[in-house]
């Protein structure tokens, strides 16, 4: 699939959060957690695209984080550039090679600015810290860093409030990109846009992605736009990945249900009898807080579930070439589902 | 500069606020030159004009050993806003440190610097002010800090709520992968934040402060007869009011009010000064 070793490699992440009081009496009562990733592992080699695609609360954010080095996993390794980064703390990342190497571009771009920095200062606040640049140096790679994302330079000396959306998106790419990232990580970086300016700002950070030579880590709940840009996707569901595989082949033929059921919900132009073709889950994910680790998570929502998927948690297997999902009843093999169950 | 530009704006849109600035700028005079611009020496009695009302050569009149009051009034603003100022940016300073760690980093911080503040606040304040000067001593360096520690609370609260709610905020988890380190996430990047509504407690705690130590000095714990001081002359010249002699206790206190009047206007200038969000 990619030549060589991966860019990021992340291998059974976990990050469990304390749920609810600390019991100061009785003191053996077993705390609570909450499992906001449970047991992720995936690669993005370089000069990918990987799309991250699932519904509110399955813990993508958590996951996107966790890469980012803004929380500490509470188990598992993340290797970048095969050196393991998941050990050092978060709070002492910013000290780390690495922290340079990996940037992210937040999904809200107002919250994501200081409404006390200017353009300038924002854009320079990686270069101040990573790089230690100062003076003419630094104010000609911010100028740079302007004109790659297309910011005309009478802007940078405006405050956030002074921007537009699409300005801001811009200068929070711009901020991101400025100390060479190899990973960007992209946090919904258009939801909070209108569709003419998403189109403007997916087109810019596909050109950066060539131009700079940058893998991408895409977190999306627009389906359409995950299409078009990822060379892979990662279907997330309840902390677990459920099924990851080139992009048009798992929206040509999903093979986990939760996957199937995500893509019929996507608005197609023209399909005016839409509904009929609309696979719908029933209720409510299961709670993530101290789940049964042998219960897969899609349990009680999926119509294809057997006693197997109470006896044992499904793992991610090869469907097709490239294809992967966690199901033991998946939909390439729909034919005899029977057989499956029975073995 | 820009920031002065945006400044002198924030003056021309609001008259009020500069009559505020100006009346601050002459008790900044009085208080930096007070000595040299005072017709007389405030200390220096003189019998035979004792307790005359205010006239063409005393302009407010003089008290009851014949010193100006005027000469008294401009000489005490030195003393009255130096306790005003420096027990504010007392307060402010370790106030805004204790609030901002409190706020931002919580856990154990958190709870020390909340009970301690409400153990400060559970106390009427005033009277805290005069246990802390009758048990440390009657000196200035005493007088401030009592009125600081009594404004310190105000200030540990507004800072940890303000950090509190923008601990989380984008920008902050923005400035942690920009390799900024914790401590200069909370001073570089959430203290110019808060500072707004800081500035505005500033201008409020300024006039507190200056009643307050008028309040210790009219009440005797305060700064010691002869020095001038707005709240001793007005301590002093009450027992005159029955008599008639109103001037001596009625100039000191208009002009303690105008400070103090004058310090609550110009909270709303300086919050707009230091928010750039203020700026179109």
């Amino acid at each position: 699939m990619m030549a060589g070793e991966a860019l990021l490699a992340v291998e059974g992440l976990r990050k469990l959060f304390p749920v609810g009081k600390r019991a100061i009496w009785p003191r053996n009562r077993v705390p609570s957690f909450l499992h906001a990733v449970d047991g992720v592992s995936f690669a993005i080699g370089r000069g990918e695209t990987v799309g991250l695609v699932g519904e509110s609360g399955c813990g993508k954010s958590t996951l996107v984080r966790l890469i980012a080095r803004l929380l500490d996993p509470s188990d598992g390794s993340i290797r970048f550039d095969g050196e393991e980064i998941g050990t050092v703390p978060a709070r002492r990342f910013g000290l780390a090679p690495q922290r340079g190497q990996i940037q992210m571009v937040f999904q809200d771009a107002t919250d994501s600015l200081n409404p006390h920095f200017t353009a300038f200062r924002a854009i320079a606040d990686p270069l101040l810290r990573l790089r230690r640049l100062s003076g003419a140096a630094l104010r000609a790679r911010v100028a740079e860093v302007a004109r790659l994302t297309g910011l005309s330079a009478d802007l940078l000396g405006r405050y956030p409030h002074q921007l537009s959306g699409g300005q801001k998106a811009r200068v929070g790419i711009a901020r991101a990109i400025a100390v060479e990232p190899r990973l960007l990580i992209l946090d919904e970086p258009t939801s909070a846009l209108d569709v003419s300016v998403q189109v403007v700002i997916l087109q810019l950070l596909q050109d950066l992605k060539r131009q700079l030579n940058l893998s991408y880590l895409f977190v999306s709940h627009d389906l359409n736009v995950v299409r078009l840009l990822c060379d892979r996707i990662l279907v997330m569901y309840l902390g677990h990945i459920v099924e990851s595989g080139p992009a048009g082949q798992v929206f040509a033929a999903p093979a986990h249900p939760y996957t199937q059921a995500l893509l019929s919900a996507v608005p197609r132009p023209g399909a005016s009898a839409g509904r009929s073709t609309r696979i719908g889950l029933p209720g409510e994910p299961r709670s993530p807080i101290d789940p049964a680790p042998q219960i897969c998570p899609l349990y009680g929502r999926c119509g294809r579930a057997s006693e197997a998927c109470v006896a044992s948690m499904p793992v991610l297997r090869e469907i097709a070439a490239g294809q992967f999902a966690a199901c033991h009843h998946p939909i390439a093999d729909a034919v005899e589902p029977r057989l499956m169950a029975a073995g | 500069m820009n920031t002065l530009r945006h400044a002198r704006y924030v003056l021309g849109e609001n008259p009020v606020t500069a009559l505020a600035f100006a009346g601050f700028f002459v008790l900044v005079l009085c208080a930096v030159f007070g000595p040299a611009l005072a017709p007389y020496d405030p200390l220096a009695s003189d019998t035979a004009q004792a307790l005359t009302g205010p006239s063409a050569a005393h302009w407010f009149g003089t008290d009851q050993l014949g010193r100006d009051i005027f000469s008294r009034i401009v000489v005490a603003a030195r003393l009255d806003l130096g306790i005003a100022v420096f027990s504010v940016a007392l307060a402010f300073g370790v106030g805004a440190l204790l609030g901002l760690a409190a706020g931002y980093y919580g856990g154990w911080i958190d709870r020390v610097v909340g009970r301690s503040v409400d153990t400060i606040m559970a106390f009427p304040l005033f009277v805290l002010a005069m246990g802390i000067v009758a048990a440390l001593g009657n000196s200035v360096a005493n007088i401030v800090f009592a009125t600081a520690i009594i404004n310190l609370p105000i200030y540990a609260r507004l800072a940890r709520a303000e950090a509190n709610v923008r601990r989380h905020a984008g920008f902050v988890e923005a400035a942690r992968l920009c390799g900024n380190s914790e401590a200069r996430i909370v001073l570089a990047q959430l203290l110019p934040n808060i500072m707004p509504l800081m500035m505005v407690q500033v201008s409020l705690t300024l006039g507190y402060a200056i009643l307050n130590a008028a309040g210790l000095s009219f009440i005797g714990l305060g700064v010691r007869p002869p020095t001038p001081e707005w709240g001793i002359m007005v301590a002093e010249g009450a027992s005159f009011i029955v008599s008639g002699e109103w001037w001596v206790a009625f100039f000191p206190g208009i002009v303690l009010m105008a400070a103090v009047f004058c310090f609550n206007l110009m909270g709303d200038g300086l919050r707009d000064m230091v928010d750039p969000r203020r700026r179109t």
